[in-house]
């Protein structure tokens, strides 16, 4: 192609002065996640919120309960439950909130053909990639930590403020809740189970979803059950099964089923989880996968 | 330095050919009309230029391999690929606090001066806004930029009239400075005839034309050839030749003005019928090829 004279660009000089700002892709890149997902936070309140509903009911019956669990001086631990049962319903909706999330978060982005306005925006694969590994692996482990301890704080001061009403004393109550000791143990399970131990998990949802030409889900699940199927038929052994059940359940799992999964790691130190080799080949398995992830976007356009 | 140099460009998908040897060259500050038929190559062209598609041969983008490079590249080169690619989830607020938050060369206030002329409100949802609100909102925020190449394929599909001539207006007026460099594609050709300073033609993967606007105005006449000289006009060899309302319209490349002024009523032709006789003459050529090949055989 040809320059003619009166095309000659003026000097550079002429230009407007834009203001350069210094981008934060990561930190944005997240809020972006927030705003898309509103449901990463409100089905943890949503759970939460439905478990003070029926929290509130059973208060009716509480100052009965407590002269009974006194008089019969029951062990110490019973008094827990409803507040176990608050983190379980709270963090199991997270979890499930996580895999429905990672599934749909590299291929929503192709079906619904916006992947072509994000690339169009100097903000890396990888950037995009780890923003959206961050909210399964860190944000909803948090958030869904922080509405248990506030649904439990609430659950402990509407039972006092019952209790006291009733004229009895909360002692038994507070001494029992271990309330704090709890909130620890819970804090601790969320770290090293939903953000370091599931994270080989999240990085196969990604890589699926990156992936799948459709149906993302159904590619994530399909091939283990297939894996578990073929193994059975050709070696009549279940190691695939044993490794994804220790995968779910946690390190140190027992093998015969049962038993909560919060309760192993209440009796698992930090130095054993740490020294599990599990936790790192876990941990290896999350890079590459969510390195493909990473690499994969680059080629993918809409479908 | 060029803001675009490709040599030798190819990107086949399985046995489909998209670009077959590409070469050009767009300098800076040019404002570049891509044309071809549908399938002749375009969009593989642009995705190669903006980094989406592997490719072969050579191809530098501000000096930069688009391909290895693009996360860099994206810090000066912008692009609308397609309409109705915003998400629709996005609060048109949320967009600007996001382009704002990733990209260091967005002028914030610039986007919403943009979009105080229309009557796109911050608070709305992308899903809530009309099709041609949704062009002016991406159109907001891609000018807003301050790149040094944008690249259009077809921004303006599937809008009315009054909208793509705001477009391209606003794309002259507000945007164009003479140092960015822009590339377009589009099916309305008419409408960019007075925006392009350079026009190419793309058919089955290959450039088949390539020349600035100065050039055609001075090289390509369309003539009214009045009834008495059809014959002296055809005897010039016109590339194409049509009848309207009864009256012979004749397209030559490089024959002297003042000799066809002589014929007939001389204009500057439309890229349409520009298009039409370089592509008609590009497929006769490929069957008289295709028929000398039968006869060989």
């Amino acid at each position: 192609m040809t320059t003619p004279e009166n095309a000659v660009p003026e000097p550079l000089d002429t230009r407007e002065i834009v203001p350069v700002s210094t981008p934060w892709p990561l930190y944005w890149s997240i809020r972006r996640e927030l705003w898309e997902n509103r449901s990463i936070y409100l089905a943890p309140l949503g759970a939460a919120a439905v478990f003070m509903c029926g929290f509130l009911i059973s208060l009716i019956g509480l100052p009965s309960k407590m002269r009974a669990l006194s008089a019969l001086n029951l062990a110490q631990g019973h008094a827990n439950t409803p507040y176990e049962y608050a983190a379980v319903l709270v963090m199991g909706t997270a979890f499930i909130v996580g895999i429905f999330y990672s599934l749909e978060a590299l291929y929503g982005e192709r079906r619904e053909r916006s992947i072509l306005f994000w690339k169009s925006l100097p903000v890396s694969d990888l950037i995009t990639v780890l923003s959206k590994l961050t909210v399964p692996l860190i944000i909803l482990p948090l958030l869904s930590f922080a509405i248990s301890a506030v649904t439990q704080l609430l659950m402990l001061l509407l039972s006092s403020a019952v209790l006291l009403g009733s004229g009895l004393s909360v002692a038994t109550l507070w001494g029992h809740a271990s309330f704090f000791h709890f909130s620890l143990m819970l804090f601790y399970h969320i770290v090293t189970i939903h953000g370091l131990w599931y994270a080989p998990l999240y990085g196969w949802l990604l890589l699926v979803s990156a992936w799948a030409p459709r149906a993302p889900f159904i590619w994530a699940f399909l091939p283990p059950f297939v894996i578990v199927g073929v193994e059975k038929l050709t070696f009549n052994t279940a190691y695939f099964f044993e490794m994804l059940r220790g995968r779910l359940m946690g390190p140190g799992a027992p093998t015969s089923a049962g038993g909560n999964p919060m309760d192993v790691m209440v009796a698992h130190t930090p130095l054993q989880f740490l020294s599990e080799p599990g936790l790192w080949t876990g941990l290896a398995v999350a890079a590459l996968f969510l390195a493909a992830a990473a690499r994969l976007r680059r080629y993918r356009g809409p479908i | 330095m060029a803001c675009i140099e490709a040599r030798g460009l190819r990107k086949s998908f399985g046995a489909t050919v998209a670009l077959d040897g590409v070469d050009l060259r767009v300098e800076e500050g040019r404002i570049l009309g891509l044309i071809g038929p549908n399938g002749a190559g375009k969009t593989t062209a642009l995705n190669a230029i903006l980094g989406l598609v592997p490719y072969q041969g050579q191809l530098k983008v501000l000096g930069r391999d688009p391909w290895t490079e693009r996360d860099r590249l994206m810090c000066d080169v912008s692009f609308i690929a397609d309409v109705a690619v915003l998400p629709r989830w996005i609060r048109v607020s949320q967009a600007l606090d996001y382009v704002a938050g990733v990209h260091p060369r967005f002028n914030r206030a610039k986007a919403e001066a943009f979009l105080a002329r229309t009557t796109i409100k911050l608070s709305s949802k992308v899903k809530e806004l009309s099709k041609g609100m949704v062009t002016q909102l991406h159109l907001a925020l891609i000018m807003a930029i301050d790149a040094k190449l944008l690249v259009l394929d077809e921004p303006t599909i599937g809008l009315d009239i009054l909208f793509r001539k705001q477009f391209y207006d606003s794309l002259l007026n507000d945007y164009f400075d003479r140092t960015r460099t822009i590339v377009v594609t589009t099916h309305q050709v008419e409408e960019v005839q007075h925006v392009l300073t350079d026009l190419m033609f793309i058919d089955r993967g290959r450039i088949v034309f390539d020349h600035s606007m100065e050039e055609i105005e001075s090289r390509y006449f369309e003539v009214m050839v009045n009834p008495e000289n059809v014959a002296a006009a055809r005897a010039l060899k016109p590339i194409q030749e049509r009848q309207v309302f009864g009256r012979s319209i004749m397209l030559f490349d490089r024959v002297d003005r003042q000799h066809l002024a002589s014929l007939g009523e001389v204009h500057t032709p439309s890229i349409a019928d520009l298009f039409v006789a370089v592509m008609g003459d590009q497929n006769s050529q490929a069957h008289g090829h295709a028929a000398a090949e039968g006869a060989a055989q």
